[in-house]
């Protein structure tokens, strides 16, 4: 059960979900004349009206560029970005801010450990562990490091169910593994992987762990300290923040010794022709201006979150999935993809003699926004021997009611495409 | 015999307003179950292949050019309901055309995917500004309200472009 792999909290409170949905804008409008649903949160989310607010304030307000100006402005920006790290920490569980980096997003995370870890270490016949289920955006920055490196990618298999066994994961382990790169829940099939015990099984065998915590962040609270894990990365505009930012943890010790990966403005500490010499984490990994006002946004995004209640949302969704599944499985036709026990609000599925891209298009009609394609999965795709899924995905503003409606939409393309 | 007439009245007059008639109505969902040439002729002399990367759909279309006009035409195409009835309109809209016939086709249904009205395309030999000249083709008229399909239903006529292009039958996709 997911609560086990790295989860905080204790207890359930009930979810308002008719008042959250207030705080959402842009669930409030129609898509070819009917009321939206919006299911497609995995691509991204929708995002409060308090993140809204906070970035037009960054803009309309406290609009300075930040750590360099003395000037008032300056000051409060400044302020507000470091009180967002500060957030991000405590909200990871992590031990000291300079741990969290901004970045762009997930995949910018994963290529800062490719290039700065990975790339110096790695030799010839050195061994980086995957999963058949990985995003692209944990496969590829690995096989451009594997193939600057001469070390070897192996994927963890997959069961047909879609679950990473971590009996699978022991067997692929060798003397060889240096790094391990896992996704803590699939984007494409909603399994929770065993991450905490592959971390440590990595851990016996020295080998670092990257953890692809894009979807993890959202649906299984993280605490980075009871994982163990070296580096964890997620983005914000998953986490109801704005798009553009992420973040990479890392462990203070891995960090410090890691050469930057892009060098600038903000994070030296002198530049000459003769030689420059670079700041600590973690901003020797912030060159140039980043994107203020979208790290206030997820500050924002992540009071939003904690304000609402954690365990309220958590409890929300684990109702509402349950629900999904169980009233998906009435459609006739339909194969629900990835079935893992304690899987998370991703519902992936596909319909007998129906392409998923029509399938959505018809959804598109009566407004529900579903997502269909590979997922940016093309191996898991293959593995499943699918060539492009249905997704529906929850959120902390979904209902029953638009459940019922995502049926009675697949209940029409069954009729269409019969 | 094309089913089309009623259904292009009922577009003329409902063009503006999206909903899922319009897009998979019954000439697109019939040719999408049973397409018509869905095999490579023999002694094709011009063939290309296509593929389109956000659905996953594929086509491999094979051609034969006698003299300036097209005698045999097949193709392998899987993926959406869109790109194969697309595929299986198109094989039986240029199958004994000329090349010109065939470019003014092409041309024409790429307007009535795009949603730009016939009148405003260049005058070309065989350009229908009847919508009920085009035949089944008039079926994709719908797709123009979903331009996020538009890729769906003009990829088998990107790769007739491709084959028509190419000389011989060494065409890449």
């Amino acid at each position: 059960m997911h609560r086990d792999q790295g989860v905080r909290g204790h207890g359930y409170g009930a979810l308002d979900v008719m008042r959250v949905r207030q705080d959402f804008p842009a669930l409030h409008q129609e898509v070819h004349g009917k009321p939206l649903v919006y299911l497609d949160s995995a691509a991204t989310a929708l995002k409060p009206q308090a993140v809204l607010d906070a970035c037009a304030h960054t803009y309309g307000r406290d609009c300075a560029n930040i750590h360099r100006s003395v000037h008032t402005l300056s000051h409060r920006a400044t302020s507000t970005y470091e009180a967002a790290r500060a957030r991000v920490q405590r909200f990871l569980g992590a031990r000291s801010s300079a741990e969290v980096i901004f970045v762009r997003g997930t995949t910018e995370a994963i290529h800062l450990v490719a290039q700065s870890y990975a790339r110096p270490r790695l030799q010839p016949g050195d061994e980086v562990l995957v999963t058949e289920l990985e995003h692209h955006s944990n496969l590829v920055p690995w096989q451009l490091v594997c193939q600057a490196t001469g070390a070897r990618l192996v994927p963890v298999p997959v069961t047909d169910a879609g679950e990473v066994l971590v009996e699978a994961f022991a067997e692929r382990l060798s003397s060889r593994t240096r790094i391990a790169a896992l996704a803590h829940v699939s984007n494409a099939l909603g399994t929770v992987l065993p991450v905490r015990d592959m971390i440590r099984l990595a851990r016996e065998r020295g080998a670092a762990t990257v953890i692809d915590g894009a979807q993890g962040v959202v649906h299984a609270a993280v605490d980075v300290q009871a994982l163990d894990c070296d580096f964890y990365a997620f983005s914000g505009h998953k986490l109801y923040g704005p798009t553009g930012v992420g973040v990479l943890y890392g462990k203070r010790e891995l960090l410090a010794d890691m050469p930057p990966h892009q060098g600038g403005g903000g994070m030296i500490e002198t530049v000459s022709f003769a030689g420059t010499t670079y700041r600590e984490p973690p901003y020797r990994f912030e060159a140039g201006t980043g994107n203020i006002a979208g790290v206030i946004g997820l500050g924002a995004a992540i009071d939003y979150i904690e304000g609402t209640g954690l365990d309220a949302i958590r409890a929300h969704e684990e109702a509402l999935t349950a629900y999904g599944m169980q009233r998906l499985a009435e459609v006739p036709g339909l194969r629900l993809v990835g079935t893992a026990p304690g899987k998370a609000g991703i519902l992936s599925f596909v319909m007998d003699g129906v392409h998923p891209h029509d399938l959505a298009t018809v959804l598109d009609t009566e407004g529900i926004a579903i997502r269909a394609g590979h997922h940016c999965a093309q191996p898991l795709m293959e593995r499943l021997g699918v060539l492009a899924t249905a997704r529906a995905s929850l959120a902390m503003y979904n209902t029953r009611d638009e459940l019922d409606r995502l049926v009675q939409g697949l209940h029409r393309v069954h009729e269409v495409f019969s | 015999m094309s089913l089309v007439l009623s259904l292009v009245l009922s577009l003329g007059t409902e063009a503006s307003m999206s909903n899922l008639p319009e897009l998979y109505q019954a000439v697109l969902l019939e040719h999408a179950k049973n397409p018509r040439n869905a095999h490579l002729p023999e002694g094709a002399n011009r063939t290309a292949r296509s593929h389109n990367p956000l659905c996953g759909d594929r086509i491999e279309l094979a051609l034969t050019v006698d003299q300036d006009t097209i005698t045999a035409v097949g193709y392998r195409a899987s993926g959406c309901a869109i790109s194969r009835a697309s595929a299986s309109v198109m094989s039986e809209a240029i199958r004994g055309k000329s090349l010109a016939q065939v470019r003014a086709l092409s041309e024409t249904f790429h307007a009535l995917v795009t949603g730009r009205s016939p009148e405003a395309q260049p005058e070309s030999q065989g350009a229908a500004q009847d919508p009920t000249a085009l035949g089944d083709l008039a079926a994709f008229g719908g797709v123009a309200e979903f331009p996020m399909r538009v890729s769906c239903a003009t990829l088998a006529w990107q790769a007739l472009t491709a084959a028509l292009t190419s000389n011989r039958n060494d065409a890449p996709g």
